[in-house]
């Protein structure tokens, strides 16, 4: 596919925004990627923004041409609904833009306000990303969800809770300084093992926080970049999405997550790269079970042996393949609708050598993001390379 | 536990702080042949729609939802069901705030899959694991006495 760059990136601080509405958080970060990227707003050619529950959270549904303005474009806006996957689907429809010769500057991203709801209106509303009749109704949580995921998995392929707990761990300690992150601070696996319960096997550290934020990229073709002198070293090489049935239990597998793994397989191909070449990976772990099925599917690992990448600390900061140095979902937080449009952010700078935490992998060149909507029923990977 | 802020887990994984801050529930959306099948599940007639290919699905379907056939046919539902997975629900929806704990899990019902809630079991206790053996049927919600998918323990109680 063509040249697409990451010209720039932007992201608010993750955590609760008590006092900022969504438009202004999702102008912060805008801002902040033009700011990165040295691009024009002028030359923004299509705005792609992710959001899943601002109907309910903010009472605002029609979000795009709010959030063209609060960018400061004018251009063709359009909000981009996958559930916890928006951004994802956001982003790669903007790479398809940029690659198709179609636009050469777009803005993608996101924004989630989620802490000005009580909880149980949380906890409903990201019950919307399940099946309302046959899931929802039947007593299925988010947490839940994921509980019968990470359930079926210790069944089919074993693993435990402290092997979880070691996810959660490595997620925090990545988050420590990462000055975007909700949680910077320590949670050992003993504390992790000793959470109350959520929806058993996952209790409280294994899964992510309510959170706000917002995340935005300037995506551009190489050619726009080299005509005005724009520094974009990092590549966006691959970008693949997939699909599943959206109830989990009507899937053939209730342990894999095959949108994922047609995603990656789709990415992998466009970038002419497979999973021995990834140096670093962002994957969507809004419960730590879904970091283990991320791994899978993304083929780092065999199916039924991804579980106990972090307590073998082949996926912390120091291993071999180090996995969400940004913290995560789980510690840097996952503001819904903006959290792939923060995966690639990170991973750009993570590439680019500007993260706090670029020093783990200084040779990188090959990364992954894998995001992912509801309990995979949606799912989006791209790979990012660094070209120059 | 707490780091400030909006607090580690919230809905995702906070206790929910008793629920009084509970909004009602949306008005449900309603389809008439959810319904019936719900009518039948509760009369112990519990059917899935089944095409040519042996692909099991629960209603509404206009069309198979693996391979797109609109060639669908009731047929019923195993008698004894086989827990899938499961997971002891603690931090419910709001819909299911008197509910909780409960036990919710996938079922094997031949055809097709069923999600629902296991009753009949202390949720706190072992006597839910994957293999056992379960009949569906149809009760109340304690919390709002809605209908809702439930699972019983064959040799029960
Ligand atoms: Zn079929």
């Amino acid at each position: 596919m063509t040249d697409v760059r990451v010209a720039g990136v932007g992201l608010t601080r993750f955590g609760s925004h008590a006092d900022r509405a969504g438009r202004d958080l999702f102008a912060t970060a805008a801002e902040r990627a033009f700011e990165d990227a040295g691009v024009p707003r002028e030359d923004v050619e299509e705005l792609n923004y992710g959001n899943f529950m601002g109907a309910l959270a903010e009472h605002q549904g029609h979000q795009a041409p709010l959030m063209a303005e609060a960018a400061g474009v004018r251009c063709p806006a359009t909000r981009y609904e996958s559930a916890c996957a928006s951004a994802g689907v956001a982003v790669r429809e903007a790479v398809r833009t940029v690659a198709a010769g179609d636009a050469d500057v777009v803005l993608a991203g996101g924004m989630e306000r989620m802490t000005n709801l009580p909880t149980a209106e949380v906890t409903e509303g990201l019950a919307m990303a399940a099946d309302d009749l046959f899931e929802v109704r039947s007593g299925v949580t988010f947490p839940g969800a994921y509980a019968l995921m990470a359930a079926a998995y210790f069944e089919a392929y074993g693993g435990s809770r402290r092997d979880l707990s070691h996810v959660a761990s490595k997620n925090h300690e990545n988050a420590l300084p990462n000055e975007y992150a909700q949680y910077r601070r320590e949670v050992s696996v003993e504390e992790a093992m000793d959470a109350p319960p959520v929806a058993e096997p996952l209790h409280l550290y294994d899964a992510c926080p309510i959170t706000d934020g917002a995340s935005a990229l300037v995506i551009v073709s190489a050619e726009y970049a080299a005509d005005h002198d724009v520094d974009a070293p990092v590549a966006v090489t691959g970008t693949g999405q997939g699909t599943d049935r959206m109830a989990l239990g009507d899937r053939e597998y209730l342990a894999r997550t095959p949108a994922a793994d047609d995603a990656a397989e789709a990415a992998y191909a466009a970038a002419g790269v497979g999973p021995d070449d990834v140096d670093v990976a962002e994957v969507h772990d809004c419960f730590t079970i879904a970091e283990v099925l991320a791994l899978e599917s993304l083929g780092l690992f065999e199916v039924g042996e991804g579980v106990g990448a972090a307590r073998e600390g082949v996926t912390t900061a120091d291993g071999d393949l180090p996995v969400n140095l940004s913290g995560g979902l789980k510690a840097k937080g996952h503001p819904v609708g903006a959290t792939g449009g923060s995966q690639i952010a990170e991973l750009t700078r993570l590439l680019r050598g500007d993260h706090p935490n670029s020093e783990h992998v200084a040779d990188a060149e090959v990364g992954v993001a894998h995001n992912a909507g509801g309990t995979v029923a949606s799912a989006v990977v791209h790979v990012l390379e660094v070209a120059e | 536990m707490s780091d400030g802020g909006a607090g580690e887990g919230g809905g995702t994984g906070g206790d929910g702080g008793g629920g009084d801050e509970t909004a009602p529930s949306p008005t449900p959306i309603t389809d008439a042949d959810y319904d019936e099948w719900l009518d039948a599940l509760a009369a112990g007639e519990g059917y899935a729609l089944v095409c040519p290919d042996g692909h099991g699905s629960l209603p509404p379907r206009r069309r198979c939802p693996e391979c797109g056939s609109d060639a669908l046919s009731r047929e019923p539902l195993d008698e004894i069901g086989r827990v899938e997975t499961f997971s002891v629900v603690h931090v419910p929806s709001p819909r299911f705030a008197d509910d909780a704990p409960y036990v919710t899990a996938v079922v094997d019902l031949g055809p097709v899959r069923a999600t629902g809630v296991v009753r009949g079991v202390d949720p706190e206790g072992d006597a839910v694991e994957v293999g056992l053996s379960v009949a569906a049927g149809v009760e109340e919600r304690e919390t709002d006495g809605e209908p809702l998918v439930t699972f019983r323990p064959v040799d029960g109680e």
